[in-house]
């Protein structure tokens, strides 16, 4: 292994306390990392996770940390703990200096003219941005093929979908293209993509993260969130980014926990853990129960107490949130018409009337998920069928809120398996939607509820040898539970493994840091 | 509930403002059709005294102080659109000729 590849391989708080040792520069680890992405990102079959690589000014931000780190004296003792450790941003949250797509065609070149709350808080801590990555168009989607400009590839089998909709966020970082990465979590777009790389997400408490500037689908269940390799470096990010914020009206007024020290603290013993019956068993891969079952062994041999708990409401949440999320969705993407943002396409024929301009425009802008949730919303908040479809899915949100209540009342935090299967194949769910969509009945109950939820690996699947993700979940603003459980399972699961799941992760072919080992001389074997 | 058909689909996209092909009505018609009879089970889940809840976590307005914040420049404003003219957005006619 070259040195640069030792170096991408550190998680987060390794790279922080060697930056504060002055062991490496800030330029060093983010020039690793540009190289990197350069090396596995790009051509036919690399993992093109990103969609705009940002190297100016990541490297700028990059020597400016090691300028005042050099310099020493206050400005230096003040930087933030991850001053200079670079981070990759989902392309569905805006950044002045980068385009911002939402992986669509209607906002192909747009800038946004103002940063996220969370972009403005990376850039307050010197963390160099890397880029922006890809995702399914408007987060819509579970496998990120449903991206305008290409799905990316799960490192683990590059023939594999990397979970949706933000697969080029878990990707980066399982690829060792980003030590973090940003995500937003609408019905598990954080959680899953976890799950099926073998990467920690995060989706906190809904309001604990400002959303100012994340593009919104389903405002009521969107919450921006960590991507990490390991438990702690999530809650090193998500501290950066979590706390109150005035514009956005949904934020909550908490302060934040110390959900850092709870990752530190690690500690199980006496706690009450929750099987979910709903959330596995049938329809559940084998290879995902067998794992899922070790877990539970581990946490029980570690002093907690594991417990059963029945959310019967459960098996409505999946249809209910296909009711309330294109719902929100059709109102949130009305913005997209022509005037104001990106694409405007003239229809070929008169009369040239605005209405028919929205048409064409929205018609040749928008891919085909985002049209049927379009649709379907539009039809669910129709007269006449307003309150049979919305009005009783926002019935069941309540049923799902009482049956969290009486799981917490009985358990301090519980636990499901992620997502249901492992990777499947690119193209194998893509002409069929609703396949599709049960992909998140693990992860929606969370978003329904408002409750945090965090995804970590939890080994690889006897049958076909992929990640397998164990989901956590705790009650409203009690976020550093997560933390507090997810890193002792890490830390067990770690142990039996020797080391980080994604050390078994095959190596991808590099096109330019190790020009021997093309595609070309890969496929020649 | 009522099932979706491919009348409603085009009545929706014109709704919606979404122009759709003949084929593009048809195949969104059955894929709507599968996906409404999958959520059909929703309606019957609660009853009539079960509260609507639209926000996860219950939160109240509160007021700022009415002070002039950070407001974008007009050419800010203008940056992403497709067409603009002396400061303002530039678009086809609003109205019908007839």
């Amino acid at each position: 292994m070259t040195e640069n590849n030792v170096l991408i391989r550190l998680s987060a708080a390794a790279l922080a306390r060697k930056l504060a040792a002055g062991e490496v520069t800030s330029v060093e680890v983010t020039q690793a990392y540009l190289d990197r992405i350069a090396a596995v990102d790009g051509g036919p079959r690399g993992v093109h996770a990103f969609l705009h690589v940002n190297t100016e000014e990541a490297l700028a931000v990059a020597a400016e940390v090691d300028a005042i780190r050099a310099a020493g004296g206050a400005p230096a003792a003040e930087l933030h703990e991850l001053a200079g450790v670079p981070i990759a941003v989902k392309d569905l949250i805006v950044t002045i200096g980068q385009p911002t797509t939402a992986g669509s065609k209607i906002l192909e070149g747009w800038h946004s003219p103002y940063d996220a709350t969370v972009v403005k808080r990376l850039r307050d801590a010197k963390m160099p941005i890397l880029g922006k990555t890809n995702l399914d168009e408007f987060a819509m989607g579970s496998s990120t093929e449903h991206s305008a400009y290409g799905p990316t590839r799960n490192p683990w089998d590059l023939d594999r979908i990397p979970g949706g909709s933000g697969g080029g966020s878990a990707a980066a970082v399982a690829a060792f293209e980003a030590p973090l990465a940003l995500g937003t979590d609408t019905g598990g777009s954080i959680r899953q993509p976890g799950a099926v790389t073998g990467t920690v997400g995060v989706k906190p408490t809904y309001g604990s993260v400002s959303r100012y500037g994340a593009i919104a689908m389903a405002s009521s269940l969107d919450q921006i969130g960590p991507v990490s390799r390991t438990v702690l470096d999530s809650a090193l990010l998500h501290q950066v980014i979590g706390g109150h914020d005035p514009h956005d009206s949904t934020s909550l007024p908490d302060p934040l926990e110390d959900l850092v020290a709870a990752a530190r603290l690690g500690n199980v013993d006496g706690m009450k853990i929750g099987i979910i019956k709903e959330l596995h068993g049938e329809g559940y891969q084998a290879g995902v129960e067998n794992r899922f079952n070790e877990s539970l062994e581990l946490l029980k041999q570690a002093g907690a107490e594991i417990v059963e708990v029945s959310c019967p409401n459960f098996k409505y949440a999946l249809g209910a949130y296909y009711l309330i999320m294109p719902s929100e969705a059709s109102s949130n993407l009305a913005k997209f018409d022509g005037v104001r943002y990106g694409l405007r396409v003239l229809p070929k024929d008169a009369p040239l009337t605005i209405e028919r301009v929205m048409g064409a425009t929205r018609a040749a802008g928008f891919g085909d998920e985002v049209k049927r949730r379009i649709i379907l919303g539009t039809y669910a908040l129709s007269a006449g069928y307003y309150d049979a479809y919305y009005g009783s899915a926002q019935k069941v949100r309540t049923l799902i809120q009482r049956d969290f209540e009486a799981a917490f009342a009985q358990a301090d935090v519980l636990i499901s398996p992620t997502a249901p299967t492992t990777a499947f194949k690119l193209g194998e769910k893509l002409n069929d939607p609703l396949a599709m969509y049960l992909n998140d009945v693990a992860t929606i109950p969370a978003n329904m509820a408002g409750v945090p939820g965090l995804s970590l690996p939890g080994g690889l699947a006897d049958e076909d040898g992929l990640p397998v993700g164990i989901q956590l979940l705790a009650p409203a603003r009690q976020d550093a539970r997560l933390y507090r459980v997810g890193a002792v399972l890490e830390s067990l699961l770690e142990a039996q493994w020797g080391g980080p799941l994604l050390d078994k992760a095959p190596e991808l072919a590099t096109s330019v840091v190790e020009p021997a080992e093309t595609l070309e001389t890969q496929e020649a074997k | 509930m009522a099932a979706i058909n491919r009348d409603d689909v085009a009545h929706l996209a014109r709704l919606a403002h979404i122009e759709m092909s003949a084929e593009e009505l048809d195949r969104m018609a059955g894929e709507l059709a599968v996906i409404v009879e999958s959520v059909k089970s929703v309606s019957e889940a609660a009853g009539d005294d079960v509260p609507a809840t639209s926000h996860p976590i219950p939160l109240t307005n509160v007021f700022r102080e009415d002070v002039v914040g950070h407001t974008f420049t007009s050419e800010q404003s203008l940056s992403g659109a497709p067409d603009a003219y002396e400061g303002r957005f530039k678009v086809p006619a609003i109205l019908d000729e007839d």
